[in-house]
């Protein structure tokens, strides 16, 4: 009973933020084409030569990816934060973790999703071989939602403070270097026909990790940003 | 049992401040003539690497810094999480006041890292994986600085940038093996010192350097945390009966 009940909470978050982002559009939308513009600029800037850009193009994605999710951070907690109903779901009798797992669900099917779907059109503009897309967008399902709870983090402990986004990216980008070494990583053993699982399997014990601890520390760092 | 109330009592910042300007002047002191003893051991006693030349001496105090630089995360996270837990003021102000001695030696330790590369490897910067980490490391020092000092109510920017401090604590061994599995081609680059290769007196200079860079982090982390002291507390009574605020 109490299970289902927790379930039941985790669902209904998800589901309100993602009503809430579908009513705002534009704010998903301009995550995703940030991130196509990103990724297109690096042809322009090093030059159209294939052969090098076959071999950047994971950074440049994984990269592009880590910065989209950094835009959309910020908004994370900020608009629950000022019209009082973060106060709200931090006096319900539920649990905080449990709510703040949802609002990170919902954002990475907000800001994440989008970026992985958008990946492979990407990957091709860049001349990736197919087997290397597979696993760059294995690496990115499995290494997005890890950007969006690390990123709950920081956005919890900047929350009201002013210059916010640039102190945020300041705090997070650092913590997020494991998930963009891994998931690069996959791609580069994949194009010189190494074994990818190991780093697929690390992206995954980092995702478990990140999904038991990261809800309650978001929750704690909530409480002591509301005092 | 007398031991444990002494300790109890100088974890009040009243009675600490006292303490630690007592104790600056030796730990300041003690550190300059470390120094001063090591830097003279470094360029005048020990010998010329056959390999390295002159330039192997900038060692002296690029191990000491990097030691120091990975020691002091520790440290501060230690007492940030003290400070969380058990929600001792000082705890959270030692923290505060060695973030910025470690960020110094994050930063020392990659110039002279630099500044040793370009005639050794014949690079400013190379994405080996120690150098990687060091500078991560950096990152999280002034993620740490800059979260508490855009934060205005104390209490708050203390116990944000400890819940910052300790996931940075967890998260450095990750990074740690991450970059290093990431660059396993870069690793032979390294040029490794053992105990057992390396000359008496070299060993001396730098253990001597790194103990005046270890005196030297005590004092002026000591001297950094009088200061916030004084800053939070000034209005209190203690503060106002203090000789040097009277002047």
């Amino acid at each position: 009973m109490k299970k289902s009940s927790m379930l039941d909470l985790l669902v209904l978050v998800v589901r309100r933020d993602l009503v809430l982002a579908m009513r705002r559009r534009a704010d998903v939308l301009t995550t995703l084409i940030f991130f196509v513009m990103v990724v297109s600029l690096f042809p322009l800037g090093v030059g159209p030569e294939m052969g090098m850009l076959r071999k950047m193009a994971p950074g440049v994605l994984w990269v592009a990816a880590l910065l989209a999710s950094m835009l959309s951070l910020g908004r994370l907690f900020s608009a629950d934060y000022i019209d009082g109903t973060l106060e709200q779901m931090m006096l319900a009798p539920q649990s905080l973790s449990m709510l703040v797992l949802g609002k990170m669900v919902a954002h990475w099917m907000v800001s994440g999703l989008p970026l992985v779907l958008m990946a492979p059109v990407l990957g091709l503009q860049f001349d990736m071989s197919v087997q290397a897309l597979v696993v760059l967008i294995f690496g990115l399902l499995l290494g997005t939602p890890i950007l969006s709870m690390v990123g709950a983090i920081g956005a919890a402990l900047t929350l009201g403070l002013r210059g916010g986004g640039v102190l945020l990216s300041l705090l997070v980008l650092p913590l997020c270097i494991p998930v963009l070494i891994f998931g690069t990583g996959a791609v580069e053993a994949a194009s010189t026909a190494m074994s990818v699982s190991p780093h697929l399997s690390l992206l995954g014990a980092l995702l478990l990790l990140a999904l038991v601890f990261t809800p309650w520390v978001t929750a704690q760092a909530l409480r002591i940003s509301m005092e | 049992m007398k031991l444990a109330i002494n300790w109890f009592k100088y974890s009040a910042p009243s009675t600490f401040y006292g303490l630690a300007g007592k104790v600056i002047p030796w730990f300041a002191i003690s550190s300059a003539i470390l120094f001063a003893a090591g830097l003279y051991i470094g360029f005048f006693v020990a010998p010329t690497d056959m390999q390295q030349s002159e330039a192997y001496r900038i060692i002296f105090i690029h191990v000491p810094a990097s030691i120091l630089s990975m020691f002091i995360y520790l440290i501060m996270a230690g007492y940030a999480a003290l400070g969380l837990i058990f929600n001792t003021r000082l705890s959270s102000m030692m923290a505060s006041a060695l973030a910025p001695t470690g960020a110094l030696f994050a930063l020392i330790s990659l110039w002279t890292g630099a500044l040793w590369g370009k005639p050794m490897w014949g690079a400013w910067w190379v994405w080996d994986a120690r150098l990687t980490s060091e500078l991560i490391l950096l990152f999280l020092y002034l993620g740490y600085i800059a979260l508490h000092a855009s934060i205005d109510d104390p209490r708050r920017a203390d116990r944000a940038s400890a819940v910052l401090a300790i996931i940075g604590s967890v998260n450095v061994p990750i990074i740690y093996f991450s970059v290093k599995w990431w660059n396993t081609l870069h690793q032979g680059a390294t040029i490794k010192f053992t105990g057992t290769s390396m000359h008496v007196a070299m060993q001396q200079a730098m253990f001597t350097v790194l103990a005046a860079c270890w005196l030297y982090a005590i004092a002026v982390s000591l001297a950094r945390v009088r200061s916030i002291i004084l800053e939070r507390e000034r209005n209190t009574q203690w503060v106002s009966e203090l000789p040097e605020a009277k002047l």
